[in-house]
């Protein structure tokens, strides 16, 4: 119905003229977030096809460079606690970048130094230095495939996130406000229609209640003028008055014996 | 959001002693002044509460952006993992020595193929 889903406003042209505003803004809103929800799709089918890509690649590497561990701990023998103590500051850290989609901003990670120049390098240099520095370097490797990763991961999470919000509100304009908006309209409009439709029957009343009163002061003026020249001392206004209630009581007997039979007519 | 900071954020690690001996070893490793550190390692004496509280605490650390957890580790707090929804830090799940990756156990993958759908083809 639509007196359910519309909203409450008088119903006057400067309304009107409001509402076909916010309409025509609604359509061009949504017309754009379409769009916004297209590119992000795309962006995203990019996104999930890479990230199924470098899930995999990572599967080889990380293998890759388990077995670089254990070829080094077979030439070097028993480093990890080496290698725990000599942690310190990290030297290989992560920088986060924005890149934008259509407006969403999706964060990017990038490899920020190259873990070289630590006391790392000096691990092993009694046996097996080769071994472990190789080893230091697929292990590296293998963090900078996951950093990749980790940006797809992101970027696809805030991805699935945005295009979730922008799909949310393309429908919610497409089945909410538009609809809501064109009822409106469409009451406003059917509301001034039958305001102008009263108007009118108003102006026809008036102008036929207007006739009626000249065709009755036409008659009044014919009725004296006969009457004038027998009825000249008893003073003119009383005898045609008194015809003239005479036949509105009658008519109005005859309404109401119409009335006593109408059963439709309450009163 | 972490605050990357002109020095950049840190990745933090969860996993078994070899795992995070390379990573170490690639010079991922960063331990602070109040000797806190951003790596666990995990040996049959480390407790499922203990892999769980690490991993909280480390997914909501300001200066950390990325989280990679073993996976046979990820299992063990799989709840923890599959409700943690922030993009960042992100969270990676990665193969050790011993135990081969296995995708369909990958909470994100498995929400990449259920979108993905039959146009993957895998």
């Amino acid at each position: 119905m639509s007196t359910q889903n519309r909203y409450v406003v008088a119903p006057t042209v400067t309304v009107l003229a409001v509402m076909k505003g916010r309409l025509s803004g609604a359509i061009k809103g949504h017309a754009l977030l379409k769009k916004k929800a297209d590119a992000l799709t795309l962006r995203f089918r990019q996104i999930l096809k890479k990230i199924v890509q470098t899930k995999q690649e990572m599967g080889k590497t990380m293998r890759a460079s388990a077995f670089a561990y254990t070829e080094a701990r077979y030439a070097a023998g028993d480093f990890k606690h080496t290698v725990f103590d000599s942690v310190e500051g990290a030297s290989v850290k992560v920088a986060a970048s924005q890149d934008n989609v259509a407006g969403v901003k999706i964060p990017k990670f990038e490899r920020l130094g190259n873990g070289g120049e630590t006391k790392m390098n000096l691990t092993g240099l009694g046996a097996g230095g080769q071994q472990i520095q190789t080893c230091r370097k697929a292990y590296l490797k293998a963090t900078d495939l996951l950093i990749e990763l980790a940006s797809l991961q992101t970027a696809f999470l805030t991805l699935d996130e945005a295009i979730k919000t922008t799909n949310r509100r393309v429908n919610a304009l497409d089945n909410v406000v538009r609809p809501k908006l064109e009822n409106t309209i469409a009451y406003i409009k059917g509301e001034l229609d039958e305001l102008e439709r009263e108007e009118f029957f108003r102006l026809k009343k008036v102008q036929s209640k207007k006739k009626r009163d000249a065709d009755l002061l036409q008659k009044e003026k014919e009725a004296s003028g006969a009457n004038d020249h027998s009825k000249v001392a008893n003073g003119g206004p009383a005898a045609p008055a008194d015809g003239f209630m005479g036949s509105v009581k009658k008519a109005a007997s005859n309404l109401l014996d119409a009335v006593g039979a109408d059963e439709d007519i309450v009163f | 959001m972490a605050a990357p900071g002109p020095e950049g954020s840190l990745m933090a690690i969860i996993g078994d002693e070899d795992t995070v001996t390379g990573f170490m070893l690639a010079g991922v490793g960063n331990v602070d002044l109040r000797k806190k550190s951003n790596y666990l390692v995990v040996n049959e004496k480390t407790t499922v509460k203990q892999i769980e509280d690490t991993f909280k605490e480390f997914v909501n650390r300001e200066d950390i952006a990325i989280v990679l957890i073993n996976q046979q580790h990820a299992s063990m707090i799989r709840h923890v993992v599959d409700s943690y929804k922030k993009p960042i830090p992100a969270v990676l799940e990665i193969p050790s020595k011993e135990h081969p990756y296995d995708p369909t156990q990958d909470s994100i993958l498995s929400r990449v193929k259920l979108m993905f759908g039959a146009e993957m083809g895998m």
